[in-house]
């Protein structure tokens, strides 16, 4: 099942519905990392809280692209990762290192205007 | 003796008795020389000084009931009232501070006391005070067994209240501003401490839609390197929510425990003290505190 992926000013938000197969974590980093680029996005934020498990490879699928969306100029939040989730994954050792966090969408926009209102553009 | 006075007319009859028989006749015996044997008890207990939080009127009005409770299983042979008073003289005994061995120490008095009446009674025919001691004995047994079993019952059910009582109360998280939690964690930390006050801080910061949180350890003790890794993963599991955790009051005990065990001191935002951690937050969220004499000379 694709993840739709919404444009709202500076920023794309990609909202998770369901579990997702690793192919479809794979497709959905692909085209938010290309989809930065073509929007001039400042900003990605990822809502994870329909999911109720965060396995490692979909923790290193979200790590790995908010590397790799950095490289292209922007910055990425995780939101609303549920507490039970968030228990799991630390008892696991997934902590997600790196990667800005916040509770849910609203605090993900409100995290981002703070720390791309300074940020150089590319133009 | 007094109550040896007695001297029962009908031991024949019940020579060829059964138990259940036997027993109809020490009910009968009990019945008759009630007054005697409840003062004759409540006296013994005195003497022994036990139920020492109790006065004497206090212990003759137990005493009663008791004894009426304990004739009735005799009699019947059913325990649930029995069971039933039990439980409830244990309620109304533990707070004030009745101990199990003075409990077990009045039932075994009152099962003593009943043996003497029995020997005084039947003392000529050594055959038949054998056999009524067969028929009361286990019984009797069984009653000691019931009071006792159901006045540790009580204490242990009072026991797990409290725990569950302090277990809650120990870990509030409260919040102080917008956006900002405390947690001050006092006593003993457990693993399974440890962990509902994961849970509970979780919950709590997307309750409150928290951003910082202070956790306050002023009040801990000790800790052992199963509690510190799950501090560190509670800080981390925050972290997932969007919260900063800031921990206050490490002694140095503790301090040195986290050193020695190699804890990951990275990824811990520690400060000295609670005033400094609620400061650090302030800062973290935007505030800034000015006293009110600094504010009206501005203006």
């Amino acid at each position: 099942m694709p993840v739709p992926i919404l444009k709202q000013s500076r920023y794309l938000i990609a909202t998770i519905q369901s579990a997702l197969g690793d192919a479809d974590l794979l497709r959905l980093r692909d085209k938010l990392v290309e989809k930065v680029g073509i929007e001039r996005s400042k900003g990605v934020i990822v809502d994870v809280t329909a999911l109720d498990v965060l396995d490692s490879f979909a923790s290193r699928t979200v790590r790995d692209l908010a590397y790799t969306i950095r490289l292209r100029g922007a910055e990425t939040v995780i939101v609303g990762i549920q507490p039970d989730v968030a228990f799991a994954m630390v008892q696991l050792g997934i902590t997600l290192e790196g990667v800005a966090t916040a509770l849910d969408l609203e605090e993900g926009l409100a995290y981002l205007d703070e720390n791309t209102r300074h940020g150089h553009r590319a133009f | 003796m007094k109550i040896a006075k007695d001297q029962s007319p009908d031991i024949q009859e019940i020579v060829s008795g059964s138990t259940a028989e036997l027993l109809r006749q020490l009910v009968a015996h009990l019945r008759q020389n009630r007054t005697d044997l409840r003062e004759e008890w409540a006296r013994r207990i005195t003497q022994a000084k036990l139920l020492t939080a109790m006065n004497d009127a206090e212990i003759f009005a137990e005493a009663t009931s008791v004894y009426d409770n304990y004739v009735e299983a005799l009699e019947t042979g059913t325990f649930e009232a029995l069971q039933a008073y039990a439980r409830n003289l244990s309620e109304r005994i533990i707070p004030r501070g009745v101990q199990t061995d003075e409990v077990v120490g009045i039932v075994l008095l009152l099962r003593d006391v009943l043996a003497r009446s029995l020997f005084a009674k039947y003392q000529a025919d050594f055959n038949l005070l054998n056999r009524i001691l067969d028929a009361y004995e286990p019984a009797a047994n069984r009653i000691a067994n019931t009071v006792a079993v159901g006045f540790v019952q009580e204490r242990e059910r009072i026991i797990r209240q409290q725990q569950d009582a302090i277990r809650e109360l120990s870990t509030p998280v409260l919040q102080v501003r917008e956006r900002l939690l405390i947690l001050p964690i006092i006593g003993v930390m457990d693993p399974q401490r440890a962990r509902q006050l994961t849970e509970q801080l979780l919950r709590g910061i997307r309750a409150n839609r928290a951003r910082v949180v202070v956790i306050d350890i002023t009040g801990v003790a000790a800790i052992d390197s199963h509690v510190a890794n799950h501090l560190v993963q509670t800080v981390e599991a925050s972290r997932l929510l969007g919260a900063t955790v800031i921990v206050t009051g490490l002694s140095p005990e503790i301090a040195q425990t986290l050193v020695n065990i190699g804890v990951d001191l990275g990824k811990m935002n520690t400060v000295g003290d609670l005033q400094g951690g609620i400061e650090e937050a302030e800062r973290l969220l935007g505030y800034k505190v000015v006293p009110l004499t600094e504010t009206t000379a501005q203006d």
